[in-house]
């Protein structure tokens, strides 16, 4: 049965680690990394990509647009 | 291991459901982590490519957190002094009629030093946008009193609570613009969920479009945090702003044109 | 070209010439002694006859950012005030020095400090020759003598305007503003279409935006842009020192006085002739650059130099740098709105210099 998916990717290395996008999943797909980006941050990464729905949601609460998302049918 | 091959395939550009706008340039914002500012920046950026405005735009940058906004944003700007942007954009608009103009300041810049300028733009009904981030604070100069700090809250400059005995209160300045002749269409939004930045996007994109019909001043308030100068992490700025700032900054339309209803 | 002959004051003679010139907009706010520049633009309605904007707006410091505005598009874009109403500009005129705006301000100077009087004065040299505002910059700086001159120095001051992109500065005097004298106005010219490439116009078919500011938060490049800056005014200084010479080639005492004072002094020129003291003046029609080196040439040649300008002696500072020690240098100067007569400064000449002898 078809169903729909979604996928996140996120720019790591622009995050800046706010987790506001972990606050507003519905999904939890998000977490943050234990290990820091070039900048000093615990970058947000899409820890659970199974659980994405592609609500955009993270995408739409990032400040610094570092989310693009994608969804289908599969 | 079959199921993340399956997640991979899904990244591709027929799948697309969002993306930065292409008007944003390749720069990591200047703004804290997890500051409105940067999201408010991104969706103006979206509306204006959404609505072919890239050609025609000018836009006003102030003094304060967004000073360096031009930098981000493909299109042409200026860079005002504190406070006057809404005097700069009166001159833009004046001689330009048919490009789409804004300014984009924030609380100190808009509501304390360009009090002038921003009532006189409104009351001469300037057929421009006005974008206001109020997070009631000094973000840039490192969190000092601002005109909108509310009753008891702390700043580097009301580091016991804002005294309203000796500071003085906040000033609600979107709600004098509201009374103003001049303007069109007022209303008070803010950034700090998903449905919140979709209702924000709504209202910006209705004020771009009265712009075009020549309708007069539109002034969009969004309330906002500040993560560094309210000293929290960011999401609990979200928190603290849900709880204390929206109480007394409630969301919604302050004016809307006759006939039309926008409180959704 | 036909010039049209008409008698006007000066404030009038300015706006007329704005309107002719083909200037895209006005933004003021009314002072005494220049509210007729506004009040002409907007009496023969500057948008029906040529598509000037003309706008009063809530203050200087609004006036002076609207011009910001429009000349960051490229636009002519032109205000006008008075000494207590330019001070108030003077941080819109810091920034549109540091974004390379070009525009034409215009001081219809009256006597300080503080609110003064509404007689006229030149009080005003060092704010309008030395910066005025913050930073390191210079305006061009232009001072008309006569009712002509307010008319000239309009198209004369955007051309050096644009030309340098840079502010220019008329240096008037409510004297200079309120007199009546006849006046030749140049025929009706369109507002140009044109654009500037650095104008901020929506970024069209441009490869790249273009950005007015003024902000440069890394130290080696703002420093780069203060160099340029530095180039530019030295380039202003060899190209475009305006004076005119009256009687000098035989003079034995030169004055030095721009506008009104110059007026006067042309008359007391005549005076001291009459009475066999051999002398000429120097009228500076730029003040900003100044004829630093034509002052220094006939300094060599004269026995002393009385600067003379309706002020406690600001002038008389770059006359005497001139001059570089080579003659003495004086000053003489009526203030509160007080125009010295000619009479009078003969007798300051001969005290300074003739009787000692």
């Amino acid at each position: 049965m078809a169903k729909i998916k979604g996928n996140i990717v996120i720019d790591t290395e622009k995050c800046k680690g706010c987790e506001l996008c972990i606050a507003s999943c519905p999904s939890k797909v998000i977490d943050a990394a234990k290990e820091l980006n070039e900048k000093g941050y615990h970058y947000a990464y899409p820890a659970k990509h199974e659980q994405c729905t592609g609500c955009a949601n993270c995408a739409i609460v990032c400040p610094d647009g570092v989310i693009t998302v994608y969804k289908a049918k599969i | 291991m079959e199921e993340t091959c399956n997640m991979q395939e899904i990244v591709k550009p027929e799948n697309l459901v969002y993306k930065k706008s292409s008007l944003l340039l390749d720069k990591t914002f200047t703004y804290c982590p997890g500051c409105g500012h940067g999201t408010v920046t991104r969706i103006l950026a979206e509306l204006i490519e959404e609505l072919g405005l890239q050609k025609q735009t000018v836009g006003v940058s102030p003094v304060g957190c967004s000073v360096l906004l031009y930098a981000f944003m493909d299109i042409d700007f200026q860079q005002a002094a504190h406070g006057r942007a809404p005097a700069v954009a009166t001159g833009i608009k004046r001689l330009l009629p048919d490009r789409f103009v804004f300014t984009y300041q924030g609380d100190g810049d808009l509501a304390a030093i360009g009090t002038s300028e921003t009532i006189h733009a409104c009351n001469r009904g300037e057929n421009i946008l006005i974008i206001y981030i109020n997070n009631g604070i000094y973000g840039m100069t490192g969190g000092q009193m601002a005109p909108t700090t509310i009753p008891g809250m702390k700043s580097s400059t009301s580091p016991r609570g804002r005294n309203v005995q000796t500071m003085g209160y906040p000033l609600k300045i979107t709600d004098i613009a509201a009374t103003l002749p001049g303007t069109y269409y007022v209303t008070r939004q803010s950034v700090h969920t998903p449905a919140a930045v979709r209702k924000t996007k709504k209202a910006m994109r209705r004020a771009m479009e009265y712009q075009s019909l020549n309708r007069g001043l539109c002034f969009i308030e969004i309330v906002s945090n500040c993560p560094s100068g309210w000293k929290m992490t960011p999401v609990e700025s979200i928190k603290w702003m849900e709880e204390n700032m929206l109480p007394y900054y409630p969301l919604g339309d302050l004016k809307t044109p006759a006939g039309e209803n926008t409180n959704q | 070209m036909e010039r049209e002959l008409k008698l006007m004051k000066g404030n009038e003679a300015m706006a007329e010439a704005a309107i002719r010139a083909g200037v895209d907009g006005y933004f003021g706010y009314p002072i005494t002694p220049q509210s007729e520049i506004m009040e002409y633009l907007m009496k023969t309605d500057s948008f029906s006859r040529s598509g000037m904007v003309t706008l009063q707006a809530e203050s200087e410091i609004a006036a002076i950012n609207m011009v910001y505005g429009g000349a960051g598009c490229g636009k002519k874009v032109m205000t006008s005030s008075s000494s207590p109403g330019i001070s108030l500009k003077q941080e819109g005129i810091s920034y549109m020095a540091g974004a390379e705006l070009p525009c034409l301000i215009v001081n219809v100077a009256r006597g300080g400090p503080g609110l003064g009087t509404i007689q006229p004065a030149q009080a005003d040299y060092f704010q309008s020759v030395k910066g005025g505002g913050h930073g390191d910059y210079h305006l061009m700086v232009l001072a008309p003598a006569s009712v002509q001159e307010m008319a000239d120095f309009v198209e004369l001051g955007f051309d050096l305007a644009f030309k340098y992109r840079n502010p220019v500065l008329v240096l008037s005097d409510g004297a200079i503003g309120q007199m009546m004298e006849k006046v030749y106005l140049n025929p009706q010219k369109p507002r140009s279409p044109e654009t500037e490439p650095w104008a901020t116009v929506g970024k069209g078919s441009r490869a790249k935006s273009n950005i007015i500011t003024s902000v440069d938060l890394d130290p080696d490049s703002q420093e780069r842009f203060n160099l340029k800056l530095v180039e530019k005014y030295d380039l202003i200084k060899q190209h475009e020192v305006r004076f005119e010479e009256y009687l000098c080639t035989d003079a034995d005492y030169l004055f030095v006085a721009y506008g009104t004072s110059a007026r006067i002094c042309k008359k007391s020129v005549q005076i001291a002739r009459s009475i066999g003291i051999k002398a000429g003046l120097l009228r500076p029609i730029t003040l900003f650059p100044f004829p630093s080196a034509k002052i220094n040439e006939l300094a060599g040649r004269v026995k002393g130099i009385l600067s003379v300008e309706m002020s406690a002696g600001q002038m008389v500072e770059d006359v005497a740098l001139a001059v570089n020690g080579q003659k003495p240098v004086k000053h003489f100067g009526r203030m509160g709105g007080i125009v010295a007569t000619p009479e009078e400064v003969v007798e300051k000449l001969k005290i300074f210099f003739t009787e000692q002898n």
